[in-house]
């Protein structure tokens, strides 16, 4: 709107009643935005920057001072210490069993459950549907000691299928409430049709629902992965041997010897942050397909 | 082809709520049979107990000789029309027509066959390689039209097909339907809350409020004697005028002196009102024979017909259908008349037809 207001001022002849600083003005103010957004991304991206930098830098230049913005050399030795030395490839892969399983099994019990819950009417659906939501209404935190007793007492503790069931716990409420409005912009008739043309509810749901549900489920299963990928408390209290922490506890891990290997602490953020950029990339469409789902009527 | 029994038919569902109170339809074969009702009222909850979408708490439905209480949508053969339409978006006109009839395991040339004259009947030609999403509004209901009829169904349901249309649109495909039962001779239950539609399309109606039936009849029957008030006020546009009346010498007459012919077996005692169809009265001079002093509020010009609007003696907002050669000004003073024959009377306590 404000755009389209902008051009008919300056494309036509300035209307008399218009005082002429108004144009000044208004090119000011767009310089002024400019601005601020370009201090507010640098302050957003020098971290990223600067955590790219340290992965490619030498030691020394790593803690040189005053620190060296551009003339450093560029080795990649940090980047090999992550698979090779650190014993941090270890973590990574069950960082991706981890987060995979259990984005899997959230989405597999909660689509199903989101349909469930648009289509039919239960008895008190709606106070149903509030308790769900509610298990997230807590910091995460605040239970961590009752299932770390928990865990304990059920031997589940130190092992990848504790975290995975309670990274599931957290992202089902979370897939039921996202994928519902999904489901509930699917016209119900579809799967009426199917079953007046022979078809059994469930095949009717995974036959015509289903398919048209794919880019919700994308879009809900990133948001399930960049949730357990980057979950911290839990995986820190839970787990305790190398075999079977996560990355983000083993990053931080590095940091808190009598020397810190900063080097090595940045190229494995770095290696860290890239497999849900890149997974995120590859579903933008249909992460953008989520978003506006429904935005515009039929 | 078949008849359909709804007897006793009851649904409330898990949260408490009841959709359909108590509803008996008996639907003759070959019949158009048109529910209308207001939103809520349980017309389309019964059609999809018709259809086995819903199953009912108690009741029982028949199609034909068969109890179908028990039987999934699929086994009932009946073929339904959604107010969406409901064509299968990944799906080719050509392939949406042929779905149910290979979903049935029919054999190719059958399905070409009889896909073809589906597609011949509702004009499909040149549509058939579209997808749902290349079709106008009107073109996807005659898609959903043709696949509702190329499975040959013992009967046909219909939930609001045509509300999502234009109003020409939707004239022109009520006189399609209208004409395709005919043609084909199969019973149909059609469900509706547009009275013209109901009015225009059935043989019978069935007029639900609240869950209830509160009248089946003939369209002209359901328009000239309305079953209670409810209807009276729900059939019509405008709808019937509600006067308070009370029996004197031989005459109904309402506050103000207005005079209407009793009908005949009126019973005494009662508190009466009476239905009065907005052309059954008539809008004269000041003064002229039989009729009682009025006053116009407003007038509605509708082209062909005037709706005027008049208050008289402490009766507000009676609506007379008029000529547009009849003219008059709003606040003009004018005489008001009853010219129809007995006007349908109703008890003020039951709300029901009394006479």
């Amino acid at each position: 709107m404000a755009v389209s207001v902008d051009e008919a001022v300056s494309a036509g002849p300035v209307p008399k009643h218009a005082p002429p600083t108004r144009r000044r003005s208004g090119r000011g103010r767009a310089i002024v935005e400019v601005a601020l957004l370009t201090v507010l991304a640098v302050v957003m991206l020098f971290p990223v920057l600067w955590m790219i930098e340290t992965s490619i830098k030498e030691n020394r230049d790593v803690y040189a001072v005053p620190a060296k913005f551009f003339d450093f050399d560029v080795t990649l030795d940090h980047y090999r210490d992550v698979f090779v030395s650190s014993g941090l490839s270890v973590s990574f892969l069950n960082s991706v069993i981890v987060a995979g399983a259990s984005t899997v099994l959230a989405t597999v019990l909660g689509v199903p459950a989101a349909w469930a819950y648009s289509r039919f009417t239960l008895k008190a659906k709606k106070d149903q549907l509030f308790f769900i939501l509610s298990t997230r209404f807590m910091p995460p935190v605040v239970v961590v000691i009752p299932i770390f007793l928990m865990y304990r007492y059920i031997g589940l503790i130190d092992s990848a299928l504790g975290l995975i069931l309670i990274y599931t716990a957290f992202n089902v409420p979370f897939t039921i409430w996202m994928m519902k409005g999904f489901v509930d912009e699917v016209p119900a008739e579809y799967e009426d049709a199917a079953m007046l043309d022979g078809y059994t509810r469930l095949q009717a749901f995974r036959k015509f629902t289903l398919p048209l549900l794919v880019p919700g489920i994308a879009a809900t299963a990133v948001f399930a992965l960049i949730f357990s990928w980057n979950e911290f408390v839990f995986a820190i209290f839970l787990t305790s041997s190398d075999e079977v922490r996560t990355a983000p506890p083993a990053i931080a891990g590095l940091i808190g010897g009598t020397t810190v290997d900063w080097g090595l602490v940045a190229a494995s953020s770095v290696v860290f942050a890239l497999p849900v950029l890149i997974f995120a990339y590859l579903v933008r469409k249909h992460l953008v397909a989520g978003v506006t789902l429904g935005a515009v009527r039929r | 082809m078949a008849g359909i029994e709804v007897t006793a038919l009851h649904k409330r569902y898990p949260d408490g709520t009841v959709a359909v109170e108590h509803v008996d339809l008996s639907i003759r074969d070959g019949e158009l049979f048109v529910m209308l009702g207001p939103s809520g009222c349980g017309k389309t909850t019964t059609l999809r107990a018709i259809a086995g979408l819903e199953r009912q708490t108690t009741g029982d439905i028949h199609i034909g000789d068969t109890l179908v209480n028990d039987l999934p949508p699929a086994e009932r053969d009946i073929a339904m029309v959604f107010q969406f339409y409901a064509l299968y978006p990944h799906l080719r006109t050509r392939d949406n027509l042929a779905f149910p009839l290979r979903a049935e395991g029919l054999p190719k040339a059958e399905v070409r066959a009889r896909v073809d004259e589906a597609a011949r009947l509702m004009r499909l030609g040149p549509l058939l390689d579209r997808r749902p999403r290349q079709l106008s509004g009107g073109e996807q209901q005659r898609v959903a039209l043709a696949r509702a009829l190329v499975r040959r169904p013992r009967a046909f349901l219909m939930d609001e097909p045509l509300t999502n249309l234009d109003a020409e649109l939707r004239a022109e495909m009520r006189t399609e339907i209208k004409h395709l039962q005919g043609e084909l001779g199969t019973t149909m239950v059609y469900v509706t809350h547009d009275q013209v539609e109901a009015m225009s399309l059935g043989h019978r109606i069935a007029i639900l409020n609240k869950g209830r039936v509160e009248q089946i009849g003939t369209p002209l029957e359901v328009y000239d004697r309305p079953a209670s008030l409810f209807c009276a006020a729900f059939i019509g546009s405008p709808p019937m005028n509600l006067i308070e009346v009370e029996v004197a010498d031989g005459k109904l007459r309402g506050q103000g002196g207005l005079a209407l012919t009793p009908p005949p077996g009126l019973p005494r005692d009662r508190r009466l009102v009476v239905g009065v169809r907005p052309e059954a009265l008539e809008v004269a001079e000041p003064g002229a024979e039989s009729s009682v002093p009025a006053r116009v509020v407003s007038a509605e010009w509708l082209g062909d017909e005037i709706i005027y609007v008049v208050d008289h003696g402490g009766q507000h907002d009676v609506r007379v259908r008029m000529p547009s050669t009849v003219r008059f000004d709003a606040d003009a003073k004018v005489g008001l008349r009853h010219t129809g024959g007995a006007p349908a009377v109703y008890d003020v306590s039951t709300e029901e037809l009394v006479a």
